[in-house]
């Protein structure tokens, strides 16, 4: 049986995230993206309507939902605009997740009602100045003193992590050696303000200008042993057992930017006019955004098939890569395809448009560039 | 306190809205229908009544079937429960039917305050909480900017366009309100999922002892004759600033009543 309609509740939340974004984020993120400022009050308001609780149960103060409602948000944030959605992904996957999957009890009881709540966010300390996701590059090192752990070294491009909302960050670092040789890794769960932890300023961003990206330092940072996330050693282990699910929501993600450019892009064509007709008579813009359509349905369709094989418990490696990857080319062309119905109002920052193309790029890149979901693709067929 | 909160879906106002032919009624089907924007507001303050005092808040609608989603979303909001007023023969029916089968629905339950929005976008008569006033035998306090309960008592600001009036009366009373007196919740997730397991009641005509034949168009009290499409928007008035645009621009703000 063959069935993709949302459910009465899902598209009831649908319409209410819609209904959210069209009323309280489109007319006022334009300037926070402008300011290059992180949307405090937005983001507060999302976590009133228990977006950041979505996917977890309601006995940790979530929603009682689970992953896929969480990218149907996202979809519906990010049609409007991707710093805030973003935001949401980082909060929900990379915050609050590590915690739920793999956190002990008391962990889950203190952390979890505030981050679903969304009066905390969470970030997720992975990546290092010197090196990307490559885990045996970590450099980071955390060594056990007097039942404390001592942490030393620095992480690069840490989504939420200086927020006025940011409660704490789970970083990766070096806890030993393998049997094998090998970096032993951990994740180890530092609370924002621990002394010793330096929050750097603002990455100055191509797009997602409004959501809060940053560099942190560790120097001689202590925090108590059962700040452990999981099991020592299976830090980064842990990490890559929740990336499949991370692709579903950016793919989500990317799917809401593509079909915002469908949007503004049949507004556009309606309203603007020239050589006495409005733009969208003509058969070359008709076009343009008849293509940039079915790149977004077809898209979505695409995290549809890898979410329904994630809920089913079913593996979807091979299909999260194939919608991270097509979604992501899709929201890049669509963005470049809507800025050129907009012609030279697409250029300026004013319209939306703008924003997409400068916030649709990254999607190619980050929870996996495009090179690496085609490589996980051809390896999943036995290719090479 | 048990609060009922009058709730009508309508076609969205956003959206553009027609008048069916065949009998000059709104046209329902098909058009992308809501929860008429001013209820909205008198749920909410139903909600935040319920905050500081306790009670039960419960959702009364009359409608086709369709009206239903309407329910759900203002139990997914956080109302507890909700009655619903189904029945073919209401088709067309005037303000003045529509308010003896709401006083009728009203007599069969337990209420200290009735909110309702001060007017609907559809038919914009704006009566029911006047003709409900009348029915039941208790005080009206219309087009409120602001609601306290104290002991018993409503007290509202009401709105005008010069300002506002301090009225109140001792509860049980009908409260209207406009889109002044509060900001309305967006549901959340865990409101939608729990909006489904909230009961709600349907009632027929014969649920309420009302005779068909008292109802619907047949019988209406008003009947809309004829109508015809908006006319198209017109050239504007031009100023030619000489000197004087700024006077010229205020004289005719204040013609047109603006300013």
């Amino acid at each position: 049986m063959l069935d993709y309609r949302l459910d009465e509740e899902t598209e009831a939340l649908r319409k209410t995230v819609r209904e959210f974004s069209l009323d309280v984020i489109a007319p006022r993120i334009g300037e926070y993206y402008e300011r290059d400022e992180f949307p405090t009050d937005i983001v507060r308001q999302m976590g009133e309507l228990g977006l950041f609780g979505l996917p977890f149960p309601e006995e940790y103060g979530g929603a009682g939902g689970d992953y896929f409602h969480l990218c149907v948000a996202l979809e519906e944030l990010a049609r409007v605009d991707s710093s805030v959605a973003i935001t949401l992904e980082a909060g929900v996957s990379l915050g609050a997740m590590p915690i739920f999957r793999f956190g002990t009890e008391e962990q889950k009881r203190e952390w979890l009602p505030r981050l679903c709540a969304g009066e905390a966010l969470g970030a997720f300390g992975l990546t290092e100045p010197g090196g990307g996701s490559d885990a045996g590059a970590t450099r980071t090192t955390a060594r056990l003193e007097d039942g404390h752990w001592v942490i030393n070294g620095s992480k690069a491009f840490i989504t939420n992590s200086g927020t006025e909302l940011t409660a704490l960050v789970t970083v990766t670092a070096v806890t030993g050696t393998r049997p094998d040789g090998g970096k032993e890794i951990s994740a180890i769960l530092v609370p924002a303000g621990t002394p010793g932890l330096t929050v750097g300023q603002r990455y100055s961003k191509v797009g997602w200008n409004a959501s809060d990206t940053r560099e942190l330092s560790f120097s001689d940072v202590r925090v108590p042993e059962e700040n452990l996330v999981g099991e020592r050693g299976r830090g980064y282990a842990q990490f890559l057992s929740i990336l499949d699910e991370g692709r579903v929501a950016i793919s989500a993600l990317a799917v809401g930017l593509a079909q915002g450019c469908v949007d503004e892009s049949v507004k556009y064509a309606a309203q603007r006019e020239a050589f006495g007709q409005p733009i969208g008579r003509n058969q070359a813009v008709q076009f343009m955004i008849a293509d940039m359509e079915v790149r977004a349905s077809t898209a979505r369709l695409a995290y549809y098939r890898a979410a329904e094989k994630m809920l089913r418990g079913e593996p979807f490696k091979r299909e999260a890569a194939i919608a991270k990857l097509y979604s992501s080319e899709c929201a890049v062309d669509n963005a470049r395809a809507a800025t050129q119905v907009h012609g030279g109002y697409g250029f300026m920052n004013e319209f939306p448009v703008g924003r997409f193309y400068r916030d649709a790029k990254i999607l190619e890149i980050g929870e996996g560039t495009s090179e690496v979901q085609r490589m996980l693709i051809a390896r999943d067929l036995g290719v090479g | 306190m048990n609060i009922v909160v009058l709730v009508k879906q309508v076609p969205d106002s956003g959206s553009e809205r027609k008048l069916d032919p065949a009998d000059n009624t709104v046209a329902r089907a098909g058009a992308d229908n809501v929860i008429n924007e001013m209820d909205e507001y008198a749920i909410e303050e139903a909600l935040v009544v319920k905050e500081a005092h306790g009670g039960e808040v419960t959702i009364l609608t009359v409608g086709p079937d369709s009206a239903a989603d309407a329910i759900r979303k203002a139990l997914s909001m956080g109302a507890d429960r909700a009655v619903h007023v189904t029945d073919e023969a209401m088709h067309g029916s005037c303000a003045v039917q529509t308010s003896a089968v709401l006083a009728a629905a009203l007599q069969q339950m337990d209420y200290d305050l009735i909110l309702c929005g001060a007017e609907s976008t559809d038919g914009q008569v704006s009566v029911m909480p006047a003709l409900l006033a009348e029915r039941l035998g208790i005080p009206q306090l219309s087009g409120a900017r602001k609601l306290t309960i104290d002991d018993g008592v409503a007290k509202v600001e009401r709105q005008t366009d010069g300002g506002f009036w301090a009225l109140e009366a001792p509860l049980p009373a009908i409260v209207s309100t406009w889109d002044t007196i509060n900001e309305p919740r967006y549901p959340s997730f865990k409101g939608i999922m729990a909006a489904k397991k909230k009961p709600v009641e349907t009632k027929t005509l014969a649920d309420l002892g009302i005779d068909p034949s008292t109802v619907g168009l047949a019988s209406a009290t008003s009947q809309v004759l004829d109508f015809s499409g908006r006319p198209p928007k017109g050239e504007g008035v031009k100023v030619a600033d000489e000197g004087d645009g700024a006077d010229k621009l205020v004289e005719y703000l204040a013609s047109q009543k603006i300013v």
